[in-house]
């Protein structure tokens, strides 16, 4: 039902107009696949997708040129988990729609799905995209304190209903949220184990509604749960419980991953970590520390970044960097805010190969770099205006100032 | 007009204790040493390519080309390393917002009421939190720990030098002045507001400053009329006894603890951070400051001071600030990444890169990088010797420390930093950190690596 409605929004409402053709040329090429890095490439975009990527291609009028000029070139970048088009402004709440509180059913609520306001048209798509990045993971937050709702992997295309991937459940798991919730994180376990035997099985439903239990049904099938976790001893008890009840489970937060790291390679779990991690800041992260991705990439574990942030989601490229810079790969540290997670939730391949959607960045310099700049945005094939509300901004205020206020500049 | 009226009040001194909490701080052993061959960032704006460097007893002796002992000089090869002066973090809740950040560790914010200038971040400040290794990893040498911004005045700030001792007083920076941390906006109007009493407006916020600063305005007269009594008693040739007796029998005031930080400021012994984003905000505190007679210190936080840079830099006001933090308030909407680049554009701004973060305090470099390539590509000329100034000189200037601290001029103290490159970059690790000439950190010796009581003997079955 849920999915028939995004196929029809999807229909109604295509954001992209594909425009001319577009050739980039002399590009360092990190193509986040077997190819590996291929430098001084040209890359020829048709239709929003990579047509052919081989030395000096031929160019004509038609064709708009872009030239790299050695510099690097990659995939659109991921934003981590954020609340991107649901929060305007995280303290004034009656602008934020990424969580519920005091929901009169005092009920759990997967079927809570962020994505059926997703806001295209937020300031904070294009400050984030004019950075590099091309997608998120919308995340539902609060709810119930246990289960917090539903979202997926959305495109900063500007498209209403542009969704990618699989459903993803958030699910907390923490002493910290366990404070509401009991005061103990036994209760949370408690809880889970019941309202999946009701949503699995014919029990009477008391803490879910049907379309509730459909929701955890699907996602069971089909989706994945992202469970909120720090400490070792939460991830091992989230990895029983996924074998258990066969389950899809990511780790969010994974400050004590490092330990449990090959527990982690063997079930095949992904990781969404903070890399710039290192401090106890609480009881449930004494083990933090800043080469958890170097450790967790070594045993195999799938490594994603997120800083949870929204409004300052760029800064994830800073944390990749950081990775790179206490003992993970430069690779699989761009990986960790690319390929990865699009393979994780069940996006688009985002590595740059022919027939692949041309969703990719121009840098001034290394991407990794915090002094680096992202000159081309391209999504579907279209370079971005590199325009944002904070670009206009700078502009009115950069300039001296004239006999007229500055409400006269229009940049 | 703000002097003349300071130094008209500071002829009559108070008869309080002068330092109560006195600093006990002692620098730790060191040697002479000479550093060569490093890119130095000196600091007050110059670099210096192949260059060396000399500290002993404590002190910058020189830099570039000076006369070293023949005998007991440790010499430490830096090529291809660069060297700045010790970072400084004017805005750090360190110890007073301590890991782990349990609510038993809650300790910054007196938020029971809107005037708590009687408060002393000292009196909260954790010594064990893990975060000054961390942060001494990151090179800081120097840092404020601020009251939290819940309150319109929030109590006196620290400045310590980061110096892993047991209590604060082994680490208060000798001779600082103290601060007092003062918030504009959402945070009190809020804090005050969501629980129905003054304030819940910018306007209330406003109100209750000025009904403050008279009454310290009226705790000075009172001191000083006391004093003038007392010096007339007392004065002339003859001290009989009928003058002694009438000169016990007059009262001091009562002794007031807000009242006393108020007056530091309103005598120019205590400066004020301001925790502050809007410009139109700012604006109305510089006219407060000169209707009570006082300097402005630093505006903190400051997301907007982009459009009041001419005015901040007339005024001498620095700005402490984020490189790229934003959206998280209203206050907060309208940050912008060159924020930093702009206001150190006009002539005798201070732009400063401050952390107010645990995280972020460990890589003020690299919040200093981003800032200043966003300056670059804004087109203004910004060059890793002026950048390094938003994290030393300047931060000095604001937590009153220039001379003594920020840059590497003979004379000052060896606050040091070796980076195994150049600092402004997502790579780049302080190396060795120098405080007062003493190696407290060293990257590649874990003698030199201090852990915390906290954090000692945690996790013993999981060390790797």
């Amino acid at each position: 039902m849920k999915r028939q409605f995004f196929t029809l929004l999807l229909t109604l409402a295509c954001p992209i107009a594909f425009a001319q053709d577009l050739l980039i040329t002399g590009a360092k090429l990190h193509t986040q696949s077997a190819a590996g890095i291929i430098e001084n490439t040209d890359i020829l975009i048709k239709d929003g997708h990579i047509e052919r990527i081989a030395p000096r291609i031929p160019t004509n009028k038609m064709i708009r040129v872009i030239d790299a000029g050695g510099r690097p070139v990659t995939p659109a970048l991921f934003a981590g988990v954020t609340v991107s088009g649901l929060s305007e402004v995280d303290a004034v709440s009656e602008a934020v729609d990424s969580s519920y509180r005091e929901l009169y059913t005092e009920l759990m609520h997967p079927e809570f799905d962020v994505r059926m306001v997703y806001n295209p048209h937020s300031s904070v798509i294009p400050i984030t995209r004019i950075e590099g990045f091309g997608f998120t993971l919308l995340a539902a937050r609060g709810g119930d304190k246990t289960l917090s709702g539903q979202g997926g992997l959305v495109r900063f295309d500007g498209g209403y209903s542009s969704f990618e991937g699989k459903p993803v459940i958030y699910i907390q798991t923490s002493g910290r949220s366990a404070g509401s919730v009991g005061g103990s994180r036994v209760a949370h376990w408690m809880l889970l184990n019941q309202v999946f035997d009701e949503a699995m099985t014919d029990e009477e439903l008391t803490l879910i509604t049907p379309q509730g239990a459909t929701a955890l049904k699907t996602a069971t099938d089909e989706g994945i749960f992202l469970f909120n976790a720090d400490r070792a001893a939460d991830i091992m008890r989230v990895l029983a419980f996924a074998e258990e009840r066969e389950l899809s489970a990511v780790i969010h937060g994974g400050s004590e991953a490092w330990m449990v790291a090959e527990s982690l390679a063997a079930a095949n779990v992904a990781v969404i970590l903070n890399p710039l991690k290192n401090l106890p800041e609480n009881f449930e992260s004494l083990g933090a520390r800043l080469d958890n991705a170097a450790i967790l990439h070594k045993a195999n574990v799938r490594v994603i970044f997120s800083s949870g942030e929204t409004h300052n989601a760029r800064k994830v490229r800073q944390l990749a960097g950081n990775a790179a810079a206490n003992g993970l790969p430069h690779s699989a540290a761009l990986a960790a805010i690319s390929s990865t997670p699009a393979a994780v939730f069940g996006g688009e391949p985002r590595s740059l190969s022919q027939g692949a959607r041309a969703d990719l960045v121009i840098w001034s310099g290394d991407p990794l770099e915090v002094t680096t700049q992202a000159e081309h945005v391209i999504l579907s094939g279209v370079p971005d205006t590199m325009v944002s509300r904070q670009t206009l901004l700078r502009d009115r205020y950069l300039d001296e100032a004239t006999d007229m206020p500055r409400a006269y500049t229009k940049p | 007009m703000r002097s003349i009226f300071a130094i008209i009040l500071s002829v009559f001194t108070t008869t309080v204790s002068a330092s109560p909490f006195p600093s006990t701080y002692q620098p730790l052993p060191s040697s002479p040493t000479l550093i060569t061959n490093a890119t130095i960032l000196t600091g007050d704006g110059r670099r210096l390519d192949e260059a060396d460097m000399y500290i002993s007893d404590g002190k910058v002796i020189w830099v570039g080309e000076g006369a070293v002992p023949t005998e007991g000089v440790t010499t430490i090869d830096a090529s291809g390393k660069w060297l700045t002066p010790g970072i400084i973090d004017v805005h750090s809740h360190l110890g007073v917002y301590p890991s782990p950040g349990v609510s038993a560790h809650s300790d910054g914010n007196e938020a029971t009421a809107p005037v708590t200038a009687e408060v002393w971040a000292e009196h909260s400040v954790w010594p064990q939190d893990p975060g000054f290794s961390r942060a001494m990893a990151g090179g800081i040498t120097t840092l404020q720990i601020l009251p939290g911004s819940a309150n319109l005045f929030g109590g006196r700030s620290v400045t310590l030098k980061n110096i892993p001792q047991n209590t604060y007083q082994g680490m208060k920076f000798p001779g600082a002045p103290y601060g007092l941390k003062m918030a504009c906006g959402e945070n009190p109007k809020r804090v005050y507001g969501g629980r129905n009493q003054a304030p819940s407006t910018r306007m209330g916020n406003v109100a209750a400053y000025r009904a403050s600063w008279i009454r310290a305005q009226r705790y000075i007269r009172d001191w000083q009329q006391y004093e003038q009594k007392m010096a007339k008693q007392t004065s002339g040739a003859e001290t009989d006894s009928n003058s002694a007796l009438a000169a016990a029998l007059i009262k001091p005031p009562k002794r007031d603890l807000e009242l006393e930080t108020l007056a530091g400021v309103l005598k120019g012994e205590i400066l004020v951070h301001m925790h502050c984003y809007r410009a139109d905000e700012m604006m109305t505190i510089l006219d407060m400051a000169d209707e009570f007679g006082y300097q402005l210190g630093t505006f903190h936080h400051g997301v907007e001071a982009y459009k009041i840079a001419d005015e901040l830099a007339k005024n001498n006001v620095c700005g402490a600030l984020w490189a790229d933090w934003w959206g998280f308030k209203m206050e907060a909407y309208d940050g912008i990444q060159e924020n930093i680049a702009i206001v150190d554009r006009p002539e005798n701004s201070c732009a400063i890169v401050h952390s107010d973060s645990e995280e972020g305090i460990q890589r003020l470099n690299q919040e200093a990088a981003k800032a200043m390539s966003k300056g670059q590509a804004a087109g203004l000329d910004i060059p890793p010797e002026r950048a390094i100034r938003w994290i030393t000189s300047n931060a000095a200037k604001s937590l009153g420390i220039a001379e003594q601290t920020g840059t590497l001029a003979p004379g000052k103290m060896a606050d040091v930093v070796i980076w195994n490159q150049n600092p402004f970059s997502v790579y780049a690790k302080a190396e060795q950190v120098f405080i007062d000439g003493a190696m407290v950190f060293d990257r590649n010796d874990q003698t030199l690596q201090p852990v915390s009581d906290f954090e000692l003997g945690q996790l013993l079955e999981a060390a790797p």
